[in-house]
Parts: structure tokens; C-alpha cells; sequence
């Protein structure tokens, strides 16, 4: 790969470096972009990234794993595109992901991001588990297989292995189960959705696992899918169609939101519940899903809710997208965003900080954890707290 | 791992020290036309402690140091001309104090100013301070060591007239302290103590500030950018020595740009007004348009554009990508607002000679005491010939402002060598003593306004 095979060659030489995209929406600091949060060097921040992908793709720079690092710590939380003003800033994080795909191309990635590529292509999820093993999470839930009903839960690989993440899984499908969905799930069948290892650059993984999914989707006849995780959301609603395969996707806070209003079930009341929420970059700038989860988290009688200071289009990433959760490059400092986000949540005095994505779950648990928080704030998938 | 590298590490950590080529790359480049110049090393203090710790290294081992803000100078005034260590100062970025009432802010100066904007809106609406024309990743001390200005430039002067109390880590590492807060009193004044004014303007070259007192101005309610056009040149001084007469705008700008067409060979002339309420802002609206400017509207030869509430944060750097480029670099100068017709029409032919899109600003400084005036020369990053041409340009543009006899504003090293070539010997006498006292080991970002 050089710069004149290269997706972006002519666009990326348009970055100025000028330093937009590290901000969040009311420029409260330049720390809203994960790795340089992370790291505070120029090489980190969007625009770095860039000059030194284009520079690498030039032939000014060789290949090193300090550049392989460097490209894989972008978590493409599309803070970046959010807060770039030129004309091309939807595309920042499609040249990280091209460069990426470059680096996959030539085999030059990191050794994380090689194991998460081989385990989703060996065993269908990042972890190198048994497929019999994503059914752990249904133990003593009665749940169907699909078959004809009228959603398909995905629940995704962190919600069937991560044992953290499990709760999140079982407590979406009691609610499914207790307001009378009609829905079944995949089991052992399910494979990965396919939308961390496009953020890895992994093209023709991406088009295998959507044409597996798209197929046995389709096989089964299923019209409507609920996922957990806002990952699955993103790749089926907006990857999915280009390989043909076009399905009425809802996140879960969106059903949840939608059988509250309808009475189907109703929130526990809590009256000694603080909440602040963490937008998952998935369902918030992705997909610019702001308000279900909102919606969700009002309906609960007797809790005060508090935002955090960055939210929304604003809000700081977890550092776990793009396969981060798995690689972790972001991690093992107190600048790792899960902890910077850990100490913002516990500066608007919640007790719980609620979450809408397995990833954003399992980050934000052991970030507080490590701030030693977990005294003072309780990490909560939105359907937890639901089912409190 | 050399010495020195192991020696950063051991002060700030390895996350914060690198001499990776990687990391050394992205601070070898500027974001203008400058060629590359390569640090062997870079670091990221998070304290004063730690700078001052990485300041004894260098001075000791004679390594040159660099200080680095947001690194948005365009000229290249933050790159390595000797090598040594670039010191990333965004790390020192907290807001220490806010003292309401006496209208200060006192700053780690690696502070971003959009950091302080952001801060001042949510925690003092009525307080602001002046952003300079940059990004909002521009910093407190990066603009300080340039002579920057911006908002309210017009009202107040330069950036530097706004400083209330500075600590500097001298070369050798020791720390001074500069204002009331040198007398243990707090942050609130820079007199009336006898003048050192060493570190102002002097692109970090006789020592690096650390923590600045900025003064704030009443922020209003209600802003508005009363645009006002003539396309007459020689009218603009006018146009401007008349509102500046009212005193109460808070910025004033003039433009001109063949991009956009509207704007091609026209002259925008941008009244900040301001106001708590809307019968204050109408009340400036009459002053400005029917007294002051009445006589221009009534002849045919000036008229109002618009008037439009002004809430979003200029996007400034847009300018670099007019060609598709992503780079764009401009001289600057400080001239008499009377320069301005000469001004623009030179550069306007300098910009034709070089098939680039002419871009020119003045912005008025105090009671049209000066204006800072600019031409912007875009190029593409990707095309060679491009970046020669800007830079011929900005080389041309340089020697036109000695021509006319302004002064060039945060010179590239270019524009210093011809400022030294004409400044007071007895200041150059001056300058060379003081930067030898200083800075005996001469690592001070070396190659910055260097007397020989």
C-alpha cells in the first residue's frame, strides 16, 4: 500500500492540525479525544494521526509498532468529525480506518488486534470461546430460539460472554419477557455483528460475517432485530444494507423507551437513585440516539438525574470502541478515558452511573473500581436498573 | 535509551517522554510552510516542578530546549532550529484562581483558550477574556510569547497589555515571579514595579512562562457583528478612525478576499457591538451608523451589510483548505491603520504574482493606535509548487513590510533576520546582553530572535 492506492489519497493532506477535533461541543477542554487524553502528544490527537498516516503511506516514515499503536489507539468515537469544521470532517475517522485496512493488508497490526481479528474469524467472537459458550447468558430464562417471532434479540458478543455484560443481556430479555415481545434469540448460532473489526480495518471480515449474518437472518425470516449492544445497532442499520441486507434495527433502549410509554412495564421506583448516563458513542454520534435512553432513565419514579458535564454530542468515550475494550491501548493510567469519565460521573454526586452499551459497561465498571468509586457509584445498563 | 531520554522518563513517566521517531515526527512539522526541523526529543511536564526539572537537564547538558503551546503560530516559531528537546506545555492547563470582582484569571499557562472561554461561560457569564484570532487549542503562554492579540484588541491592545502577573522557569531553572503576586499580594496588578517585560514576545527564548494572571473585561449579554462595506480602500482608515472614535466597539475588522466572490475587491469592515440589552445595542447601532458612518451611507459609498447576532466561534482555520490544501500561512504585520490601502493593494499583487487567492485582515489595535494587518497565502500540502509559492510570497510580503516601514508581527525566522538587519543597535546591544545573562548556555529555543 502507498499513498496514490490509498482510499483517502486525496483528502488526507486536507487536515490543518489546528486542533478542533480535540474539543467537546462547549470547548470545555481539548481532552474529548480519547487517546490524546490518553497520552497528551501530538501523535495522538486526530490531526497527528493523520499527518503521520499520510507520512507513512509517503514513504517518509517506516512502518513501526509505536505507528501501529499509535493508528489502533483511535477508538473512532467520531469526536473528530463532530468538531472538525472543514468540509471533509465526515470522513477523519474513515482515513484512520483505511490506514487501518492498509496496515491489515500488509499484516502489520498490533499483536491485540491480531488475536481479536483470528478469534472473530476462527470462532465468531473476539474472546476465542466456544460457540456453545453464548448461550451461558440464558441459563434459566426460558428464552426461545428464533423462529418466526417478531424481533430477533442479537445480544452480541460482550452480552454472551462477558460475564459483566451478561447481566445487561439477561436483564433486556426479562424486560422483553415480562412485557409480552414476541422474540427469540440465536444462541450457539450467533456470530459476531462485524462492526469492531471494520473499526480494526478488517474489510473482508466485515463482508463475511455480514453475508453469514445477513443469510442466516434471512433464512430464519427475520424482519426486526433488538440489539444491546449500539455496535451491533450501527452495523446493521448502516453496514448491513450494502451487503444487502436490510432489517428494521432498534437499539434496546429504544424498545425500552417505547414499552414504558406504553405501559408495558414500568420502572421500579428509586428513590435514592442519582443518575448520571454515558452516551455510548455508537448510539449518540453514530446514530445521533440521544434521547431513548434519557427517556428510559425519567421514567423511573423518584430518581434525580444529573448530566455530566461533557454529554451527548459532547460526551468523552469509554476508550473501548474499536476493539479497545479487547486491545486496550488506552488503559493503565488515570488519564485512560474510562477513568476520567468514571471521576466526571462521581463529580455530579450519582450513585449510579447508568449505561445504554456492553462495552461502555465493562470499561466503566473496572474504571471505578480502580478509582476505588465503587463504594460511592454503581455501573448500570439502563435495562438493570429497570429490573432493580 | 540515551541518558537524557532515561532522565525525562524518570521526570515525567514514560508516557509523557518520548524519542520515538513517530512521536518526533508530528513535532518536527509546523502547520505552515516551514521546512522540518527535528527535536531528538519530546516531553509533556505535568508540573512546574517537572519543568523545571527538564530545564536543569537541558541546561546542564547543553541541550536546546524548545517550548511548545498550541503550536499555531504558522511560522514555525516552535520548531527545533538546533535540535534538543520540544516541551509540550499542554499538560500545564489549570484554572488556579478567578477573582470575580478584581476581573482576573489566573492560568497554568499551557492552558488552552478555549479551555477559558468555556470555563468563564459556564462560571462567570459576566466575565470574558480576549481569544486570540487562532484556534481554540491556541494557549495562554504560546500567545504570550508571540504578542498575540484578539478580542477586544480594539478596546485593549495586545494580549500582552492583559497580563496582570506572570511566573516564568528561567533558563537555569529557577522560577520568578513578575506583578503584585512577586510581592506575595495576589495576581491583580504588573505595576508598579519596575519594568522587566523579558519574556513577552520573545518566542520563549529567555525562559518559559508557567503561570499567567490575564485580566477579564465585562462580558455583555448580547453580541452582535454589524458588518459595514466600501469598496473604496482609501475610505477604510476613515471608516475605522470614526467608530473607533465612539470607543465602544469591542473588536473591529477589516477584510478583503477574492473568496468568496462577494467579498472579492470589497472591504468588510466587522463592528462587534455589544450590549445588555437590546436598547444599549440599538443605541450603538444609531451611533455607529447614523452619526459616525451617516456620511459615507448618505454619498452612495459605504453601506450596512448586515447585522447578525454573533454566537458561534469562528472557524478560522477554514482558510487552509480553500484550495482543497490544508495549509495556508500569513504574514503579519503591525502598521498605522493608515497602511491599510497600500497594504492591500501590494499584497493583493503579490497574491496575483503567485496564483493564490488574495486574503487580507486589519484589526484594529487600542484607539486605532495600530492594526495588526495580515495576508494569507493558502496552499496545497500536497503540491510542492504550492507550498514554494506561499512561501515566496510570505518571503516577498516580509521585505514589503520593512518597504513601508511597519513591523512584522511573530516574524518566521525569515522576518526576524530582516528585522535584526534594521532594529537600534542599542537595542540589539541590549537584546544580546540581556538573552547572555539569561541564558548563558544559550538553549533557549536557539535560532529565535539570536543576535549575533
Amino acid at each position: 500500500m502507498n499513498l496514490m492506492e490509498y482510499k483517502y489519497k486525496d483528502m488526507i493532506h486536507r487536515c490543518f492540525r489546528c486542533g478542533y477535533c480535540k474539543f467537546p461541543t462547549d470547548w470545555s477542554d481539548v481532552t474529548n479525544c480519547p487517546p490524546y487524553a490518553r497520552f497528551r502528544l501530538e501523535s495522538y490527537s486526530a490531526g497527528g494521526r493523520l499527518w503521520l498516516i499520510r507520512a507513512w503511506l509517503n514513504g517518509e516514515l517506516e512502518w513501526s509498532p509505536n505507528l501501529a499503536n499509535i493508528v489502533y489507539s483511535c477508538v473512532g468515537c467520531k469526536n473528530c468529525v463532530e468538531k472538525c469544521p472543514h468540509s471533509f470532517n465526515d470522513d477523519v475517522v474513515n482515513m484512520i480506518i483505511a490506514a487501518k485496512t492498509a496496515m491489515v493488508d500488509e499484516g502489520k497490526i498490533p499483536k491485540a488486534v491480531g488475536e481479536f481479528l483470528t478469534n472473530v474469524q476462527l470462532h465468531g467472537n473476539p474472546y476465542g470461546m466456544a460457540a456453545k459458550r453464548r448461550e451461558d447468558w440464558m441459563e434459566g430464562l426460558n428464552l426461545e430460539p428464533y423462529k418466526n417471532q417478531e424481533y430477533l434479540f442479537y445480544v452480541g458478543c460482550e452480552g454472551s460472554y462477558d460475564t459483566r455484560a451478561q447481566g445487561a443481556a439477561r436483564a433486556t430479555a426479562k424486560l422483553l419477557q415480562k412485557a409480552g415481545v414476541s422474540f427469540g434469540v440465536l444462541g450457539s448460532q450467533e456470530i459476531s455483528d462485524g462492526n469492531e473489526v471494520e473499526m480494526m480495518g478488517e474489510d473482508a471480515l466485515l463482508e463475511d460475517l455480514a453475508k453469514k449474518n445477513i443469510k442466516m437472518f434471512t433464512d430464519l425470516g427475520v424482519k426486526k432485530i433488538i440489539t444491546l449492544s449500539p455496535h451491533s445497532y450501527n452495523v446493521f442499520k448502516n453496514r448491513y444494507p450494502d451487503f444487502g441486507g436490510e432489517f428494521q434495527v432498534y437499539h434496546h433502549s429504544q424498545i425500552l423507551a417505547n414499552l414504558l410509554k406504553k405501559g408495558l412495564i414500568k420502572a421500579p421506583e428509586q428513590a435514592d437513585a442519582r443518575i448520571t448516563f454515558h452516551d455510548p458513542c455508537f448510539l449518540g454520534r453514530w446514530n445521533e440516539e440521544y434521547s431513548a435512553p434519557r427517556k428510559v432513565l425519567a421514567a423511573i419514579p423518584g430518581a434525580t438525574f444529573a448530566e455530566m458535564a461533557r454529554n451527548k454530542k459532547g460526551a468523552l468515550c469509554c476508550g473501548g470502541g474499536a476493539g479497545n475494550f479487547y486491545t486496550d491501548f488506552l488503559g493503565g493510567s488515570e488519564d485512560s478515558p474510562a477513568r476520567i469519565r468514571a471521576r466526571e460521573a462521581d463529580e455530579t454526586k450519582a450513585n449510579i452511573l447508568a449505561v445504554a452499551c456492553p462495552n461502555c459497561l465493562t470499561m466503566l465498571e473496572d474504571a471505578v473500581k480502580t478509582e476505588g468509586l465503587e463504594d460511592k457509584i454503581k455501573v448500570r445498563d439502563i435495562s438493570e436498573i429497570l429490573t432493580a | 535509551m540515551s541518558s537524557i531520554q532515561q532522565e525525562l522518563v524518570n521526570i515525567v513517566g514514560e508516557d509523557y517522554a518520548s524519542d520515538r521517531r513517530e512521536e518526533l515526527f508530528t513535532y518536527s512539522k509546523d502547520l505552515g510552510t516551514s521546512q522540518p526541523l527535528w527535536p531528538e526529543y519530546v516531553v509533556a511536564p505535568k508540573t512546574t516542578d517537572e519543568l523545571q526539572a527538564v530545564v536543569r537537564l537541558a541546561n546542564e547538558t547543553k541541550t536546546p530546549i524548545v517550548p511548545l503551546g498550541g503550536g499555531l503560530t504558522l511560522a514555525g516559531l516552535a520548531l527545533p532550529q538546533k535540535g534538543g528537546i520540544i516541551i509540550d506545555l499542554k499538560r500545564m492547563d489549570k484554572i488556579l484562581e478567578v477573582n470575580e470582582q478584581g476581573r482576573y484569571i489566573v492560568v497554568e499557562a499551557g492552558i488552552s483558550h478555549g479551555k477559558i472561554t468555556s470555563y468563564l461561560k459556564k462560571n462567570h457569564p459576566n466575565l470574558m477574556h480576549s481569544e486570540p484570532g487562532a484556534p481554540p487549542a491556541a494557549t495562554v503562554g504560546g500567545n504570550l510569547a508571540i504578542h498575540g492579540q484578539g478580542d477586544l484588541a480594539h478596546p485593549y491592545g495586545f494580549n500582552t497589555d492583559m497580563v496582570n502577573g506572570l511566573e516564568v522557569v528561567l533558563p537555569t531553572g529557577d522560577i520568578a515571579r513578575f506583578g503584585s503576586c512577586a510581592v506575595g499580594s495576589g495576581w491583580y496588578t504588573m505595576h508598579p514595579l519596575p519594568d522587566i517585560g523579558l519574556f513577552l514576545g520573545w518566542n520563549g527564548a529567555t525562559g518559559i512562562i508557567t503561570k499567567v494572571s490575564l485580566k477579564l473585561y465585562p462580558c455583555k449579554k448580547f453580541r452582535e457583528n454589524n458588518m459595514f462595506v466600501v469598496e473604496n480602500e482609501e475610505f477604510v482608515p476613515d471608516v475605522l478612525f470614526e467608530i473607533s472614535h465612539l470607543g465602544m466597539a469591542e473588536d473591529l475588522i477589516a477584510t478583503s478576499s477574492e473568496i468568496p466572490p462577494m467579498m472579492n475587491r470589497l472591504h468588510y469592515i466587522s463592528i462587534i457591538n455589544t450590549g445588555d440589552s437590546e436598547e444599549e445595542l440599538e443605541f450603538k447601532r444609531h451611533m455607529t451608523f447614523d452619526v459616525q458612518l451617516a456620511k459615507y451611507i448618505r454619498s452612495g459609498v459605504g453601506g450596512i451589510v448586515s447585522l447578525y447576532d454573533e454566537r458561534t466561534r469562528p472557524q478560522v482555520s477554514k482558510s487552509a483548505d480553500w484550495k482543497k490544501g490544508g495549509g495556508f500561512e500569513y504574514v503579519g504585520a503591525i502598521v498605522p491603520v493608515s497602511f491599510y490601502p497600500e497594504c492591500y493593494r501590494r499584497g493583493s499583487e503579490i497574491s496575483g504574482r503567485h496564483f493564490i487567492p488574495y486574503t487580507v485582515l486589519g484589526r484594529v489595535i487600542g484607539s486605532c493606535h495600530s492594526m495588526m494587518f495580515s495576508w494569507s497565502y493558502a496552499f496545497n500540502r500536497a503540491d510542492d509548487a504550492t507550498v514554494k509559492h506561499a512561501r515566496d510570497a510570505l518571503h516577498e510580503t516580509d521585505e514589503l513590510v520593512m518597504e513601508i516601514n511597519g513591523t512584522i508581527w511573530k516574524p518566521a525566522i525569515f522576518g526576524q533576520k530582516l528585522m535584526l538587519e534594521r532594529m537600534d543597535q542599542g537595542a540589539l546591544r541590549l537584546m544580546k546582553e540581556v538573552k547572555k545573562i539569561l541564558d548563558p548556555n544559550g538553549i533557549m529555543n536557539p535560532g529565535n530572535w539570536e543576535v549575533d
